[in-house]
């Protein structure tokens, strides 16, 4: 086993440069800021209803693309247009007629979160974004 | 006891045939589907007497265009439309008397998405973002079609348009409770479900002025299409295919 020392040292190296971004960080004390959500009622994050969205925020922040993918299949596919929330009030299925009515500035309500997360969503690149109907064609 | 092999093989033939019939014997029994018929039968009789379009009106096109984000491409092979003109003898090659009556010769009618009974497009469609719906409406879904245009190759009637590039650059304004389409996606009419759902008809019948295009359920006997085709005799584009338009001209 003379060749001991130089396996070690070299599994040693492997870890240190396999691990370095994780060390870099943590020496670094670096972090991607989390995007800074508006709270208050009101801003443009939080919409002018609170207590008014088809779902619980944890639930909409959670689960928002799969609530919008059902929907999406149901109006285009069965013609189901109606939705009913959990405590019994009605909306109609529609990103521009419901969800943008109230949350509409795009790059501060979608956009910042997508950006964070990495996320592309294609939802604007058909449906019309609301930022664009306010600004005068 | 034993088996040879002329008996065993004899034995393994026969109940692969028994096998074999008890699948397909139930499905011979059934026949061709029998489709149960619809209570709504969405359809539409274009009345080319009425139309003006010779006079220059054309207000169901930009009435339909502008409802529904349609773009003016003006290079033609990039060309999208819902509804538009044809001249009678395009529209209707199997009507090629010689001598063509004097109220259809030369005369342009709309055409538009046939909402066939039997519609080739819907076959061939590869992701099923078209199908036809109960009601008779050949319906498209953008958000699933990947533009391998199929369906525009099985299209006897050239109804449907490809997005060839982005159409925003070519809207003159956008309407905005209604999607655009994104490059690479198929679209063309869809009879205005979006308005049916909420009982409303469709944009062009009511835009029409004259009234030349009549809009309604096919399955209701005492419908104003229904009434229309009693009275008149009517055509429906190339009927030599079988597709069985859902649009009616009468003549």
């Amino acid at each position: 086993m003379r060749d001991r020392p130089p396996i070690l040292a070299g599994l040693a190296l492997f870890l240190l440069v396999a691990t370095f971004p994780v060390w870099y960080n943590v020496t670094a004390r670096t972090s991607a800021a989390s995007p800074v959500l508006a709270r208050a009622v009101g801003t443009p994050s939080v919409p002018a209803k609170p207590g008014q969205c088809v779902a619980p925020v944890d639930e909409m922040r959670a689960s928002h693309m799969v609530l919008l993918r059902t929907w999406r299949e149901e109006v285009v596919r069965t013609g189901r247009r109606a939705y009913t929330t959990q405590d019994g009030r009605q909306y109609a299925k529609s990103l521009t007629g419901t969800c943008l009515t109230c949350h509409d500035r795009k790059t501060e309500f979608c956009d910042r979160c997508h950006d964070y997360a990495g996320v592309t969503s294609v939802c604007m690149d058909c449906h019309v974004d609301p930022d664009a109907r306010r600004a005068p064609r | 006891m034993t088996i040879d092999r002329r008996h065993f093989l004899g034995l393994a033939g026969l109940s692969a045939l028994v096998a074999g019939a008890r699948k397909a014997l139930p499905l011979a029994a059934r026949g061709p589907e029998a489709t149960p018929a619809a209570a709504t039968r969405w359809a539409m009789v274009v009345d080319p007497q009425k139309c003006l379009h010779a006079d220059g009106c054309t207000r169901c096109f930009a009435a339909c265009h502008a409802r529904h984000n349609v773009p003016s491409i003006p290079e033609p092979r990039h060309e999208v439309k819902w509804i538009w003109r044809e001249r009678f003898e395009r529209a209707f090659p199997s009507e090629q008397n010689v001598f063509l009556e004097d109220g259809l010769k030369g005369k342009t009618v709309p055409v538009l998405c046939n909402h066939c009974d039997n519609p080739p497009c819907t076959r061939v469609c590869p992701t099923k973002a078209t199908w036809k719906r109960d009601d008779g409406i050949v319906m498209m879904d953008s958000h699933r079609c990947i533009g391998c245009r199929y369906c525009m190759a099985a299209c006897p009637y050239g109804s449907r348009s490809f997005n060839w590039t982005d159409p925003r650059p070519h809207l003159a304004s956008v309407a905005p409770d209604y999607p655009t389409r994104t490059k690479g996606v198929v679209e063309k009419c869809t009879f205005c479900e979006e308005r049916l759902a909420t009982g409303q008809r469709p944009l062009c019948v009511e835009a029409c002025p004259e009234g030349a295009l009549a809009f309604g359920n096919l399955a209701d006997a005492r419908s104003e299409v229904r009434e229309i085709l009693r009275r008149r005799h009517a055509l429906r584009r190339k009927p030599e295919l079988g597709t069985q338009p859902g649009v009616y001209y009468g003549v």
